[in-house]
């Protein structure tokens, strides 16, 4: 289910522009590791690396390795669509299909491909992958009504739903919380507690209570200055790093003297 | 309808400008406020004025011609206003001007909307934007060359697509052919369908283009194929752009005129083949006999031109009313 990311000298551009520079790092399967750094650092083109989203923006190239377990991402022959199968996302702002409805949202990922589903499977998908992200209980009684008229935490726990239900080894969190109040965010918190027992989870924050909250790693990024590329300044355990990190750099941000 | 509901207004008393501006001594600038306000002011009530106008006078041309019409108006096979009783109806002009919109539009949408989608999200920006001139381009194209280039290039070379049709699907009727010039209401459908295809494309281009990017992210963080993200997220959110853009192209379809009349060989017939030649449209007949009309025969064509006039009005409402409804949805 959960598989290992293992990245090796991993570089981005934008056209000319270096965004990250040699990024190396492992990300380890059934837990959850929390992307901090100022803005500007690069740590969401480098989220967006692990699924082969980076590249679909114009200009948009990556060098090095990315290796799911054992095959790398970025392989000759690999299929960035097989790759985005695997890895699934969830955007900052609640993106839900706004002309369908909440099952259809759901059940969306499964009909790609040509792939059909029975009507009977289809409906046994959507329910575990609702009561998976926590929201069935809220919307079993109005499945066939749009998506996009659930509350912002709601239609956020429906685009984690859909990203589940094609069952993916892992699940890229891209500040999934930032558009939300606290009482959605802490929910979305709680979900994320769960469902690292059968995913690989990696999320970006702003929100550092949010990283030692959710996350078992911690990895810091910054950048040398404006127009230089992101690097990566340590990764560790969660605790480690908010206690006694080993980069005085990652001290001062944590502790907000700079950032 | 923005410049009516500004008229509708109630306006200021003439002379006595609105006091505190006064009191804060801005004498400059309310100057400037009251010549635009009656500028603009005078231009909506100018459009309204035209509009009664033309509306006052088909009116009452028309009802003169329909009073001395001896057939019925609607579904008399026949133009002779100038004959004695005059007998006219627009049957003939109804059908050939709604069949051969509708052939266009058949053709046409099919093509602008693949067009739009390669422009938006397949060709590379260095292709797209000489694409996208180039369609303009063919808005640019006034309506008599299509005319000619219809008549001395389309007529000739269409023959034989149409004897091949009429080999295969002449059975069906619609489609027969016996032989003579391809002068028929498919050949107007598909001149037409060339002259609608810059309105209804650039729209749909635009609407394209306005598709929300997070929504496309989020079909492909799913897996989907290129196809797939325009299908998911592109194309139900341009979904109600494009029926609008169709409803400005089949405006614009019916009310042609020069191209039409240039092209078809007009007769007060319905044939249930429409590739042989024949029938007409309310402009082109207009166009057709308006030099040797005498006064009643004047008036009959606007009769009909005020049928015509009646049909776009509710083509062009129809599509705003779309427009409308699609900006609830969007906000």
């Amino acid at each position: 289910m959960a598989k290992r990311i293992d990245v090796s000298g991993l570089s981005a551009f934008y056209g000319a522009h270096k965004a990250i520079d040699d990024i190396s790092m492992t990300v380890e399967p059934r837990s959850v590791t929390a992307f901090i750094g100022p803005s500007g650092c690069g740590k969401s083109t480098f989220l967006r690396t692990l699924n082969r989203m980076h590249e679909v923006t114009p200009g948009g190239r990556v060098e090095g390795k990315v290796l799911l377990d054992d095959e790398n991402l970025y392989g000759p022959g690999v299929d960035p669509v097989s790759v985005r199968r695997t890895v699934g996302m969830v955007f900052q702002r609640p993106n839900p299909f706004p002309t369908m409805s909440i099952y259809e949202n759901v059940a969306a990922g499964l009909r790609l491909n040509g792939t059909r589903v029975r009507k009977s499977e289809l409906d046994a998908v959507v329910e575990k992958s609702l009561q998976g992200a926590n929201l069935w209980k809220e919307v079993k009684d109005r499945l066939d009504k749009p998506g996009a008229g659930l509350s912002g935490g709601q239609q956020q726990r429906l685009c984690i739903a859909r990203a589940i239900a094609v069952e993916p080894q892992v699940l890229l969190m891209d500040e999934p919380c930032s558009a939300l109040d606290p009482i959605s965010t802490l929910a979305i918190e709680d979900l994320i507690g769960e469902l690292k027992e059968r995913f690989t989870i990696v999320i970006v924050t702003h929100n550092m209570q949010q990283a030692a909250r959710v996350s078992d790693r911690t990895a810091f990024f910054n950048l040398a200055g404006v127009g230089q590329p992101g690097r990566l300044v340590e990764i560790d355990e969660t605790a480690r790093i908010f206690s006694n990190p080993s980069v005085q750099a990652t001290e001062d941000y944590i502790s907000g003297r700079f950032g | 309808m923005d410049i009516t509901s500004a008229t509708a207004s109630p306006p200021p008393a003439p002379g006595a400008g609105p006091s505190p501006a006064r009191q804060q001594g801005r004498a400059a600038t309310r100057a400037g406020d009251r010549v635009f306000l009656a500028l603009s002011r005078g231009s909506g009530i100018l459009l309204l004025v035209i509009m009664a106008a033309i509306a006052v006078f088909l009116t009452v041309r028309a009802a003169n011609a329909l009073s001395q019409d001896h057939g019925n108006f609607f579904t008399a096979f026949e133009w002779n206003a100038n004959a004695n009783p005059p007998v006219f109806g627009i049957a003939v002009l109804a059908f050939g001007t709604i069949v051969s919109s509708l052939i266009a539009m058949a053709i046409a949408v099919p093509v602008a909307i693949g067009i739009a989608l390669f422009i938006t999200h397949y060709a590379p920006r260095k292709l797209a934007t000489p694409l996208s001139y180039v369609i303009d381009l063919l808005a640019a194209v006034p309506s008599i060359v299509y005319g000619l280039w219809g008549a001395l290039f389309l007529v000739p070379h269409l023959g034989g697509l149409y004897s091949w049709f009429n080999d295969y699907l002449g059975w069906t009727g619609i489609l027969a052919y016996h032989d003579g010039a391809a002068r028929s209401l498919f050949t107007i459908g598909i001149l037409l369908a060339i002259m609608i295809l810059p309105i209804v494309t650039s729209v749909s281009r635009e609407v394209f283009r306005q598709a929300p990017r997070m929504h496309e992210e989020a079909a492909l963080a799913l897996g989907a194929t290129r196809w797939e993200v325009i299908r998911l997220s592109v194309l139900p959110f341009g979904r109600s752009g494009v029926i609008s853009a169709s409803m400005l192209g089949l405006g614009r379809a019916l009310g042609e005129t020069m191209a039409v009349a240039t092209v078809l060989s007009p007769s007060f017939t319905i044939s249930t083949s429409l590739l042989d030649p024949g029938g007409g449209t309310f402009a082109q007949n207009i166009a057709s006999s308006f030099k040797e009309s005498g006064e009643l025969g004047k008036d009959a064509l606007i009769a009909s031109g005020l049928v015509l006039f009646v049909l776009t009005l509710l083509v062009n409402g129809a599509a705003r009313m779309i427009i409308a409804r699609r900006k609830e949805y969007s906000a």
